[in-house]
This record gives C-alpha cells, structure tokens and sequence, in this order.
C-alpha cells in the first residue's frame, strides 16, 4: 500500500487510538505526524509491518511517551514523571470495536460545544479529516496565520479546560450529535457556496464533509438524522458539475444540464434518505434533503413537482420560521402556483422588512417579473438586487438577467410603436 | 482539576424578587451546596455583596489607584462564586448547570491552573 493513500486512510484511527492510549491530544497529533515520517522512511528499507496500523500507532505512542519523559526530565516535575510511569503498562487494543469508539470520541471532543463552532470546523478537518493548516486556510479563504492561531487557541483550551477525551454521557448524546452534524454541514456548504475561487480546494471540504457524513453514519449505525444528514449532501453535491458553466458561472438549477448530474450520488442519496425518513428522521436536514430529492427525481425542469417542494418549504418553515425560509417557499409557491401568487407572497415579506438589504428578495421578484414578461419592472428589480450582492458570480448572473429583460424591453418598445416607423 | 464556577445576573432584576421568592432560591441554592458538597466537588462557595460594595485597585508607576466600582459594568454582574473539583471540564459543566441561577443568569467555568509542587 503507498503511503499517502495510507496516511488519508489511517491518520484518523492512528491519532485517534494514540491520543486514548496517552490522553494528550497536542502531543499526539505530532507524534503521529512523526510516525508517518518515520515509516516513510523505514518501510521501504525493512519491508512493510504485517499490522501497519498498529505500528503507526506504537510508534506514535513511544514518541509521546519520549516528549513526556524528556519533559519531566528538563522541568523534574514529579507529577509528570508520575503521569509518564502511569503510561507504562501499555497493552494496545487495537479491536475494531476499541477503534470505533476512539475516533467517535475524537471527533466528540473535536466538536465540543465549549468550543467555538468555527474552531470546531478548523479543528474537526486538521484532526479527524487530515488536512493541513493551509489547506484548511484556503478552504475558508483566511491566512494561513489566522488558521494557525485558531488552531493553536483551540488545542490550548482543550489541553488547559480539560476537556474529556471520552464519549458524552447519554442524557447529552443526541444534542452532541446535533453539534456534530452542524460542523459537518458547515464543512460542506463552506466548500458547497462559492463557485468562485479556488474551487479544487473548495471542492476539497465538500467531499471531506461526505467522507465525514459517511464516517459517521458508520460509527453511529441506524441514526436516522445523520443518514439524512449524508443524503442531503449527495443530492447536492450531485450538482456541482452542472451548477456552473466551464467559466465558472452560475447555472441555475432550471438551466442546468441534467445528463451532468452524479447519477451514482442520486442513487445513493434517495434510497438513504427514504430509508432515513421511514425511520423517523424530521431535522431539517432532512426536509432539505427531501427538497433535493423531488429535484433529483425531475428529469427535464418542467417536470418538477413544485407544489410537493411548496409543501416541503412549508415544513421547514415550521421547524425554522426564518425570512428566508419564506422566500424560498414564495419562490416555490410561485412556480407551483403561478409567479402572481409568489409575487404577493413577497411583496408581503418585503414589506415586512426583515430581509432589508437581502439581494436575493429583488432577485426573486425580478425572476417572477420577467416569468410574467413585466420586462421594465424586472430590469428595475434586478438592479436593486446588483446593488446588493457581494459575490461575483450572483453578480454576473444577475447582470446577464438584466441585460436580457433590457434586451426584450426595447425588443417590445420597438415592436409596441409600428405607429412611428409609418 | 479545580474549576471556579463564577455566577453573573442582574442585580436590579434580583433585587425585585419577592420576599417568597428569593426564601425560595436561597432555599434551591442551599440544597445545590449541599448536593456538591456530599459528592465531594465541592471547594469553596460564596455569595458577594452587590457590585455596588466593589473597589478596584490599580498599581501604576508604583503609585495605587483605588476606584470605586467593579472592573467592568457589565449588563450581569458577578454575585458568587463556587470553587469545585471536577474530573474534567464535562464533570464540571455538569455541575455549573445545575446552579439555580443559570436558568435567569450565567455562570462561566474557568478551570484553575494547578499548583505546581
């Protein structure tokens, strides 16, 4: 086996299972790296080990016990030879059901709520995922400073505050799986959102937020909230090839080319998401997801089942009534119903101004306007959206919109007034 | 690991309370005290005056400032405090939580370097 598929492959249990064995979680982390290093450099001299993973983690272990023991030796601090020498009897338990539990229990303590969910996401894909520092910074677009520092606070509350290494309690554990499952979501729509940039390593956090969803639903067997959890994320991701042109700009999912979409994630995704919803999965995960799906099932746009994804909108809202739930169920109302329907709907939540300042509710109106052919009115309600974007491809999109509506309005203008060409 | 458990509220809305319930509180932070001390968590516990009792003293180029008030107002001021000791941080949150006064204040756990021997 080569290295590198090794390392994407096993940096997980083998930190996991050495940060149990010696309950240091920074000092791990590096012994780990160094145990890569080492068999880098050993195996194709000596051959591989029968138990790679194994000798990973020993090799990591003795590391960690070397820094400890040279530790207490500069500072000849008792307390730390102590801990050391109650490292001594050392029995690896390297059974599958033991390595389950020591990455469960990692990615636990990686997304501890007295941690700041921003750490949580950094920390989660330098530790249980493997990413570097800069791979993460360019994942988020910050410096890579900033990303260290992150990191470095974080691993330094975890050592100083003491937090467990361990599994929560029952009574926490499904409110800690919902911390879990919203790092994990932020992984994705982190990766999922810009279609600008530098869109590999974007694309990167999409499929290590679907490795992570995968992972999960592994370790936590028939939970029906992560299942839906990893079906929301295939459905799409199913779309990424589609959703935007070669140049990079967005195609919106009425445009897209629908022979693009990642039939093997679809068919992953709708069979475990039905199964997630028969087993009684009702996060809100769950009902995007099942948006998702009604899209995924269309083969041409028109033949979309709007009112069932209206139906779908209405749910969510239930679960969040948010401004923006409500302009995503106008939207779908409207295309269900008719855009005079949606049109009221938003102009009623416009005037309730709540989404003040949100380019997407002039950009809905307007999408309705030209849907009904009111040519100048849509100009005008896709300049106030322009006004208000602040991603380059929402504004290119939106800017094409505009010259199209211009383009059909003096197309009518000047079909409207045959009287003056007389 | 010792932990102190510092408890923030409002002092003007405590203030208000009624006789009856402030007996009633006294009395669910009596039996929280007790519960934590036969666990054995317990360290040290007290309740402060209000902030309005508070001095703050400065040292600077070696002359001493003294001035009266806390060291920040804040919208919750600190009025107690319970020092416990706590396997980790999850034993400890465990603990804070069950603080009568986190269902109207705050309380924030700070872990407490340990003493080097």
């Amino acid at each position: 086996m080569n290295l590198e598929s090794l390392y994407r492959e096993e940096w997980r249990r083998v930190l996991a299972t050495t940060v149990r064995l010696t309950g240091d979680f920074d000092l791990s982390e590096e012994a780990v790296q160094d145990a890569f290093v080492a068999a880098l450099q050993q195996w194709p001299r000596d051959g591989e080990p029968a138990n790679p993973c194994a000798w990973l983690v020993s090799t990591a272990r003795n590391r960690v016990v070397d820094q400890i023991r040279r530790r207490a030796r500069f500072q000849e601090k008792q307390e730390e030879i102590e801990q050391f020498v109650s490292l001594e009897p050392f029995e690896i338990d390297l059974s599958e059901a033991a390595m389950v539990d020591d990455q469960l229990r990692l990615i636990f303590t990686c997304c501890h709520p007295a941690l700041a969910v921003e750490a949580q996401v950094a920390l989660t894909l330098r530790t249980v995922c493997g990413l570097t520092t800069e791979e993460i910074a360019r994942g988020f677009l910050l410096p890579v400073a900033t990303m260290a520092q992150r990191l470095v606070r974080v691993k330094r509350k975890i050592r100083d505050a003491r937090l467990p290494f361990a599994m929560p309690p029952k009574d926490k554990l499904a409110e800690r799986l919902d911390g879990v499952m919203l790092v994990v979501y932020l992984v994705f729509t982190e990766g999922y959102a810009a279609t600008s940039g530098k869109m590999w390593i974007r694309r990167q956090l999409c499929e290590e937020a679907i490795r992570l969803g995968r992972l999960l639903c592994e370790l936590v067997p028939r939970n029906p909230e992560l299942r839906a959890l990893l079906a929301l994320m295939l459905l799409h991701d199913s779309r990424r090839i589609a959703r935007a042109s070669p140049e990079g700009e967005i195609v919106t999912l009425e445009e897209q080319n629908r022979e693009l979409w990642d039939r093997r994630e679809i068919d992953q995704g709708v069979p475990l998401l039905e199964a997630a919803l028969r087993e009684g999965a009702r996060s809100e995960y769950a009902v995007q997801a099942a948006i998702a799906a009604v899209h995924a099932r269309a083969s041409r746009a028109e033949d979309t089942d709007w009112p069932q994804i209206a139906r779908l909108y209405e749910v969510l809202f239930q679960k969040r009534p948010s401004p923006v739930v409500e302009l995503n169920r106008a939207a779908a109302i409207a295309m269900a119903e008719g855009p005079s329907t949606g049109l009221a709907l938003i102009d009623a939540l416009e005037s309730r101004g709540e989404l003040a300042g949100y380019h997407l509710l002039p950009a809905a109106r307007a999408d309705l306007l030209r849907r009904q052919g009111r040519w100048q009115e849509a100009a005008e309600a896709y300049r106030q959206a322009l006004a208000l974007v602040a991603n380059d491809p929402e504004r290119r999109y939106l800017a094409r919109r505009l010259e199209e509506v211009e383009g059909l309005q003096s197309a009518d203008r000047a079909l409207g007034t045959p009287s003056i060409i007389h | 690991m010792e932990y102190l458990l510092l408890i923030y509220g409002n002092e003007a809305d405590e203030a208000k309370m009624t006789e009856a319930d402030r007996s009633a509180m006294h009395q669910e932070f009596g039996r929280f005290t007790q519960s934590i001390q036969q666990s054995g968590n317990l360290r040290a516990g007290k309740q402060l005056q209000p902030v309005a009792t508070a001095t703050t003293v400065r040292m600077r180029d070696s002359k001493r400032l003294v001035t009266d008030g806390p060291f920040a107002e804040t919208r919750e001021q600190l009025g107690g405090f319970y020092m416990i000791e706590a396997k980790d941080l999850d034993e400890a949150l465990e603990i804070a939580e069950r603080i009568p006064s986190t269902r109207w204040g705050s309380v924030e756990v700070r872990p407490i370097v340990p003493m080097r021997s």
